[in-house]
């Protein structure tokens, strides 16, 4: 049997040339990748990108079609049983029993991790006071909102305190409340080190959770490296957003024209975006907008994220994805 | 890890969520009651029930078993908790086996509600209950196995139920439960033991009749034999389709 290290520095999860072919279409093509014991470890990618067949492969819910997967050293590509106690699952869609109330689905799961009837019914009952599910705790998942049925396929993913926590878009779809509740439990799980992989298309809660990112691409990772060290790569990049007033119609040409070492994009009726490779100066624009009548009332630089990362690592645009994303298409 | 917690807490659910639920006793009750009566009105004489006894019952187990199986497995698979079961640190023989215990004691259950009944009404002296008793859990367990590889090769739930009947109503024909294997032209008779029913139903003719044709020891034989290689195959199945 596998056992976990309790040491930051062991490689908890190791993906050597992870291939995965459907008949014709290769859904994850020679991924090499490690997650440290204790990190938290973004996995982002478009939609069909190969992001939950990566989980998939790890979790044993695919067989790889090549590559090798290692958890704390030992080779179980081909027998992900024997690490499957190591690992809880919360799969980006409700995977839970409908007909079982909330508690007798998180006792279910226990028991399928061998916990014995005392155990697990005390770890259910923490775990929905967690969630603030416990007035839910005696209704079936079957009437559960939403958000609930999300908090509750958390619950069952932790209830039997996995080392490592596979986590495929927690929080696609939920309210802004269940959201919070969702990345707070993920911090604190974080800081007794459990080490998760985490995909997500929230590129703001990878940036605020994850140590280090991965983005994958039609099944080819693309970068692999810390927060810091990603958005360093696109600093040499300035951003100046404008607030203005007074403007009716679209200046992005005649600025384009005028300012020809920057590209200009018009967010809304009233913000003007400017990027450049140069520092900007702002009073040759400003005076060039005054003098079509057009005020600027706040200039503001905008700081390299990881969304410009992202947009500029894959070209996909965030609101395309999301958009598509909550239209209800899945990823692999 | 214990496996057994495991094992039993599964056992434990589908018998709560599928089996016994009140409705599902029809399988015990309906097709007794229907058969009875169809051969009450065909016949000119009274019926006995005594030589009808073993059809019922083997239907009920076969209809039973197949049925519930491959809904509640296609059913989980449609609905991904199935997933939730094989992300579990429990081998998948161990799992399957907990998947099909339900079905099997729901099988064995129902073929008895036709004998209570009939106990009403004919005399029973004389049966050789552990012969009935072998009877019934062999043909329990290989038609749950066939269930399960109904299950296994199908994805939706409507096509469990008609790749059931593709194999159900040709062996309830075939089996010798109501025509005698002896009549049938030679094709449909080699075909006739090539199915688990036959040998089910001539241990059940040999309990309640005393009118079997094979010695039960190759009975025995031959059923474990087509369990085990339903069992395996559909294991085989499983890791071929659902884990891909």
């Amino acid at each position: 049997m596998i056992t976990k290290m309790n040491d930051p520095g062991t490689v908890a999860i190791e993906a050597c040339g992870l291939t995965k072919r459907f008949a014709d279409v290769l859904a994850v093509d020679r991924v090499d990748f490690d997650v440290r014991e204790g990190e938290v470890f973004g996995f982002l990618g478009p939609n069909g990108a190969g992001k939950t067949t990566t989980i998939n492969m790890l979790t044993g819910l695919a067989r790889p079609t090549a590559g090798t997967i290692r958890y704390f050293g030992r080779d179980v590509t081909q027998n992900r049983k024997k690490a499957q106690h190591l690992m809880g699952v919360v799969p980006d869609e409700s995977n839970l029993y409908p007909e079982l109330t909330g508690h007798e689905n998180l006792c279910f799961c226990a028991s399928l991790y061998g916990m014995r009837k005392r155990e697990r019914e005390d770890r259910a009952r923490r775990l929905l006071d967690l969630f603030d599910l416990a007035d839910a705790a005696g209704r079936k998942f079957a009437v559960y909102s939403k958000g609930m049925k999300r908090k509750l396929v958390i619950a069952a993913g932790i209830i039997h305190n996995p080392p490592i926590l596979f986590l495929d878009e927690p929080t696609t779809g939920i309210d802004v409340p269940s959201a919070r509740q969702i990345r707070q439990m993920l911090a604190d799980l974080k800081s007794q080190g459990t080490t998760i992989f985490l995909t997500t298309h929230y590129i703001e809660e990878a940036e605020r959770l994850c140590e280090r990112i991965a983005f994958i691409v039609d099944g080819k990772l693309v970068k692999l490296d810390t927060l810091n060290n990603l958005v360093r790569d696109i600093q040499n990049q300035h951003v100046v957003e404008f607030t203005l007033s007074g403007c009716d119609t679209d200046l992005t040409g005649p600025l384009q024209n005028a300012f020809s070492d920057g590209t200009f994009e018009r967010i809304s009726d009233t913000v003007l975006r400017m990027r450049t490779d140069q520092p900007v100066h702002l009073a040759p624009l400003v005076r060039f907008l005054e003098d079509r009548s057009v005020d600027v009332t706040e200039a503001r630089i905008i700081r390299p994220s990881l969304e410009d990362v992202f947009v500029a690592v894959t070209g996909i645009e965030l609101e395309r994805m999301r958009s598509e994303k909550d239209k209800g298409g899945r990823g692999r | 890890m214990k496996p057994w917690i495991a094992y039993w807490s599964i056992l434990r659910k589908d018998m709560r969520t599928y089996y016994l639920k009140p409705p599902n006793v029809s399988w015990g009750i309906i097709f007794p009651l229907a058969w009875t009566l169809m051969f009450f009105i065909k016949s000119d004489s009274a019926v006995d029930v005594r030589s009808l006894l073993p059809g019922v019952m083997a239907l009920s187990i076969l209809f039973g078993t197949t049925s519930m199986l491959a809904v509640t497995v296609t059913f989980e698979k449609k609905g991904r908790s199935f997933d939730r079961l094989l992300l579990a640190p429990i081998p998948l023989e161990l799992l399957m086996l907990a998947k099909t215990s339900g079905a099997v004691f729901f099988g064995t259950l129902n073929a008895f509600v036709p004998v209570v009944m009939a106990a009403f009404v004919v005399d029973l002296g004389g049966v050789i209950w552990w012969q009935v008793v072998v009877a019934v859990v062999l043909i329990a367990v290989s038609s749950t196995f066939l269930g399960l590889f109904i299950a296994v090769a199908v994805s939706e739930v409507f096509e469990a139920q008609t790749f059931s009947n593709f194999f159900r109503f040709p062996m309830v024909f075939l089996c010798g439960l109501f025509f005698p294997v002896e009549v049938l032209p030679l094709p449909l008779r080699t075909l006739s033991h090539a199915i688990p029913l036959t040998y089910g139903a001539d241990m059940l003719h040999g309990g309640v009749n005393h009118a079997a044709r094979m010695p039960i020891v190759l009975s025995v034989a031959v059923l474990l034999g087509f369990c085990a290689a339903l069992f395996l195959v559909s294991l085989r199945n499983i890791r071929q389709k659902w884990i891909t």
